[in-house]
């Protein structure tokens, strides 16, 4: 007898083809575990908001508005909040009108929605490497055929791009977009500089480009900078996607897209076959934090908050990690990318981190091509101060008892393993 | 994660003439690596004991755990733990210690299965087939020079080669390699999940699993991965093998597979319930592999295949199961004690 366990086998789209059980998803059901200190989640720290003055929105909008905050909406989102987030946007020098907005599910839908307008099974997508793992998620559900172009401390490797650009015209073929988060980049933790801002708008403009640009820290720089956005450079040629999940609370499931008026239309008819429309109760809760509580404070508070995580593992992890490895230096926001000599395996050692009691986010996962062997992703925006600096200790004894144990298993043939500290000269490691 | 499940009775159920506890503990989760297979085993033992009208508590485990299980007055504990502390011995040693009566084989039956290197030399003296193997420690390669030795495992066992954990299930840290210039890389990935490796010779046939229930095989349940080996993904993702019951093979190998494996679960001492992997060659020998002491019972599991092949759902082999353990608590002895 021929036993199926899963009868419905021959029904699905080809786009759910690839997706399967994974290993490392089944090790991060141990790393939620609180003995665990986990640099996985990329989770904002909500401890750091002032909950009574949530608790005073939110019961606000039930008590004054609850009929419109319970009932349907229209698709595009609300007016109010598009023109509340107009000025979160003004307040980082990212252009916009309220009508150019779409409101969203989180950025992560906006993505989703995105892939959804753009991407036919095999087209083409410029992304950084490494990348957002569900920005990747978005893209490869839609079939599309994402192609990384390397990055260094100053963000994206621009001249790389057009390489690229060249070679893919040379073929016949062209991106149907670029993919990139030019602020304190997830996962690898850098901005793109000035100068590569303004010679990829420049590239856009000789290449009939489009941007994907997503940004949901653009306004967590630790002292309170913020960069020209490539929205601001060439608008007709950039969807930007902005969240309040990182400024506010992903709890409210709230982010945006700005696109070019045709591009929104497409977006919002889109979006209403998706979900019909957003939560009004979130949307309006929003609107009521952004109205009415000093978000621009609050901000402030997130941006001390990341500053001294971050410092704590910067500091740990030039205290504890063993020579040959490298890690980025962020200015901002939630990451440090991280990178082991060659001979360790990230996705193959979690498990002992696991059982050492410290968890990170393997490397591979932020590669559509199966690279990133050799690094790993440290968030630390959730776990508490002194938290990290155990976690970041524990990580360290992991790394030097296993750099150990590479060189004694692959005795004269280890692989590179003498690698000093060598910065950021060539790429992000790896 | 400490809920109630099932709308429950409040005391003794008879079913078939047999005594099914009144307030049963399904202990799944941990801090293991194999925490959520656990946690999937544990979901679908409650809700398939509550489906049939017995009073179920999941119970996760915890640093809260005894004080748990003492507090609330279990009858018994159904083990839907994988990985280490849950299949190695630990709990079994917990358990017996508050005399709460539990699924699954004791201490030392536990112990054994779960140090495959050792099992496997118990098969061995038992007359079963076993693959040739070696086994490397951490400790040979920091302080005894094992690399040097590395080149002579290919030379003596051939390839391809499987690499694995010494201890621990569900193919984490499993490779397959085709020759030695992976073994470096397979070792250290091995070594993530466990002190010591196994290298074995690859054996190349039919991949069966024999489930043994209170000393008798059930049908062989046959695995035919869709694509590359049982690995992981092969394993937990639905409708990527394809499995048979009772798998496709003589009736005369068949019967050989079936006594290998109540052979193995009587040479390690097992009791109640036990799976036997094993591969079947081109000659029809069977290979065992491994004892699984605390099989999965997910949706893709091969023991839940197994019985529904032996005409039993779920909840009721676990219901025989957990018969099976309350039996023990009145003085049966394990398997293997009178031996």
């Amino acid at each position: 007898m021929r036993l199926e366990t899963d009868p419905y086998l021959t029904r699905y789209a080809q786009r759910v083809q690839g997706m399967s059980a994974s290993e490392i998803r089944a090790l991060f059901a141990v790393a939620a575990r609180p003995e665990i200190v986990s640099f996985a989640g990329g989770m904002p720290a909500t401890s750091a908001l002032d909950m009574e003055a949530v608790e005073a929105v939110a019961a606000r909008v039930i008590r004054e508005t609850g009929a419109t905050a319970l009932q349907y909406g229209g698709g595009q989102g609300r007016p109010e909040l598009r023109r509340a987030l107009v000025e979160v946007m003004d307040h980082q020098g990212v252009p916009a009108h309220a009508d150019d907005l779409v409101i969203t599910v989180g950025g992560q839908q906006a993505l989703e929605l995105i892939a959804k307008c753009f991407i036919d099974p095999g087209d083409i997508v410029l992304a950084e490497g490494p990348t957002y793992v569900g920005g990747i998620g978005a893209l490869t559900s839609h079939q599309a055929d994402i192609r990384h172009v390397p990055m260094d401390a100053d963000g994206l490797q621009v001249d790389l791009l057009e390489e690229r650009l060249h070679a893919l015209a040379a073929e016949g073929r062209r991106a149907k977009f670029v993919y990139v988060i030019p602020n304190h980049q997830n996962p690898a933790g850098v901005s793109m500089s000035i100068e590569r801002r303004l010679r990829l708008a420049e590239l856009a403009d000789e290449h009939d480009l489009l941007i994907l640009e997503d940004d949901p820290y653009g306004l967590l720089t630790f002292n309170g900078d913020t960069l020209p956005s490539i929205r601001s450079l060439v608008p007709s040629r950039v969807i930007y996607v902005g969240t309040m999940s990182k400024t506010f609370a992903p709890g409210v499931r709230t982010g945006w897209i700005v696109a070019p008026r045709p591009i929104r239309d497409k977006l919002v008819l889109l979006r209403e076959a998706a979900d019909l429309c957003p939560s009004n109760l979130t949307q309006m809760v929003v609107e009521g934090w952004l109205t009415s509580q000093p978000w621009r404070e609050q901000i402030k508070r997130f941006r001390e908050v990341y500053r001294d995580k971050a410092d704590t593992m910067l500091g740990a992890l030039g205290d504890e990690m063993p020579d040959g490895v490298t890690w980025t230096v962020p200015v901002g926001a939630f990451y440090v990318w991280l990178t082991v000599p060659r001979g360790i395996d990230t996705s193959d050692l979690l498990a002992k981190a696991i059982s050492n009691r410290v968890a990170y986010v393997p490397g591979r996962g932020f590669y559509a091509d199966g690279s990133g062997g050799n690094q790993m992703r440290l968030c630390f925006s959730y776990p508490e101060v002194e938290r990290i600096a155990e976690g970041v200790q524990r990580l360290g004894e992991l790394l030097h008892a296993e750099l150990e144990l590479v060189t004694a298993v692959y005795g004269d043939d280890a692989p590179q393993l003498r690698a000093r500290r060598t910065g950021q000269a060539s790429g992000l490691g790896g | 994660m400490h809920g109630a499940g099932g709308d429950g009775t409040d005391g003794s159920d008879t079913t078939e003439g047999r005594t099914v506890a009144g307030s049963i503990a399904v202990l799944s989760g941990g801090i293991s690596l194999e925490r959520e297979v656990s946690l999937r085993s544990g979901g679908r033992v409650a809700d398939a004991l509550s489906d049939r009208g017995h009073q179920v508590t999941r119970v996760d485990v915890d640093p809260n755990l005894i004080r748990t299980l003492e507090e609330d007055h279990f009858d018994v504990a159904y083990l839907a733990l994988h990985g280490s502390a849950g299949e190695d011995g630990t709990i079994q040693s917990l358990l017996e210690l508050i005399g709460l009566p539990y699924t699954g084989p004791d201490v030392l039956a536990s112990s054994i299965a779960w140090n495959k290197p050792i099992a496997q030399g118990l098969y061995g003296r038992h007359g079963l087939h076993v693959p040739d193997r070696v086994t490397l420690s951490q400790q040979a390669f920091r302080e005894m020079g094992a690399s040097a030795a590395v080149d002579r495992i290919a030379d003596s066992l051939g390839s391809p080669l499987v690499v694995k954990p010494a201890t621990g299930g569900s193919s984490l840290g499993l490779s397959i390699i085709q020759d030695a210039t992976a073994l470096p890389q397979a070792i250290v990935g091995a070594f993530s999940y466990a002190e010591v490796v196994l290298i074995e010779r690859f054996v190349a046939g039919t991949e069966i699993a024999v489930t043994v229930l209170d000393g008798q095989a059930l049908p062989a349940v046959e695995i035919q991965p869709k694509e590359g080996a049982y690995d992981f993904a092969a394993r937990y993702t639905a409708g990527a093998t394809e499995f048979h019951a009772p798998a496709r093979l003589d009736p005369d190998v068949l019967a050989a597979c079936e006594q290998a494996a109540v052979t193995a679960y009587t040479a390690i001492g097992a009791r109640h319930l036990s799976r036997a992997d094993m591969i079947v060659d081109a000659s029809g020998t069977p290979w065992i592999l491994e004892i699984d002491t605390c099989p999965g019972m997910t949706g893709t599991s091969l023991v839940p295949m197994a019985a529904a092949a032996a005409g039993l759902d779920v909840g009721e082999l676990c219901e025989r199961v957990l018969d099976l353990a309350l039996c023990d608590r009145a003085g049966r002895p394990p398997e293997g004690d009178s031996r």
